[in-house]
């Protein structure tokens, strides 16, 4: 597998460190619930289909990026920076 | 005051000559890593008198090179940083922190090839890319320094494993092609 890191263009599998779901760049609120942390910190879906994922390219530029791709197909759509897809995510 | 002895990591190793390719420890000189703070990298390439390369790229100056070396990162070799970048960057001096290799000739990007998951094709990686990736189970800095002639840098810890790992490529090479 080969992912399109938006700084390095496209680069092989074994360069990058797997984190797992982007909603790990969701953080709920410091006072939220004890569900919504439970939620947020051990409960993962396992599609079989597409997902988001985060990545770190850990033996490339460095940046941490969110990878969305097929799980079934192993399709990789595209990646953004982690940092955009915060900022995005936060404009809502 | 301890003195240390200041010592070569890959001291007794000789240059390795083969059919299409040539294996030497390259000196880099002084090496300065740069991480400019937010929105400064214009005022760090106007310090030091030069554009700061764009992802991917590294340019040489005379006696100095610099290369982008990762996210929002350059590394300046050849030559100290004589310019002053307080309040501009975080600065380190890494000249002891890294060994360096040069492979020379034709067959270059063929030994590479065996080392490295980079695409080192020209249309890929021309002269004067740089990339950060992995050299066997190193992290590896590559530069291509001309048509046939690539600069490979690795920690300075793992300068037995990657001269090891670049000589046996090299032979390996050579032996398919007939050497
Ligand atoms: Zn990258």
């Amino acid at each position: 597998m080969r992912l399109p890191c938006p700084i390095c263009g496209e680069r092989d599998r074994r360069e990058f460190y797997y984190k797992g779901h982007a909603l790990a760049l969701n953080r709920p609120d410091p006072d939220a619930d004890d569900a919504e942390w439970d939620d947020y910190v051990h409960l993962r879906d396992n599609p079989a289909g597409r997902t988001r994922d985060l990545w770190y390219h850990s033996a490339g530029c460095g940046a941490w990026i969110v990878v969305d791709r097929d799980t079934v197909t192993h399709e990789v759509f595209g990646a953004t920076l982690a940092e955009d897809a915060e900022a995005r995510d936060a404009a809502g | 005051m301890i003195d240390l002895d200041l010592t070569d990591p890959l001291a007794g190793v000789s240059p390795l000559q083969a059919p299409g390719v040539t294996l030497m420890v390259a000196g880099l000189g002084p090496l300065t890593l740069i991480l400019p703070f937010r929105g400064k990298e214009d005022a760090v390439g106007a310090a030091l008198g030069a554009e700061l390369p764009a992802p991917g790229r590294s340019v040489q100056d005379g006696d100095r090179r610099i290369t982008w070396f990762g996210k929002e990162a350059w590394l300046v070799s050849g030559a100290a940083v004589e310019a002053d970048l307080s309040g501009l960057a975080a600065v380190t001096d890494q000249s002891d922190g890294w060994v360096a290799a040069t492979l020379d000739g034709p067959a270059a990007r063929e030994v590479l090839a065996r080392l490295t998951p980079l695409d080192l094709r020209p249309t890929a990686f021309p002269v004067g890319a740089a990339a950060r990736s992995e050299l066997g189970h190193m992290p590896a800095a590559f530069i291509r320094t001309g048509e046939d002639r690539f600069a490979v840098m690795t920690f300075r810890s793992m300068a037995g494993t990657f001269w090891h790992e670049l000589a046996d490529a090299v032979r390996g090479v050579a032996a398919r092609r007939g050497g």
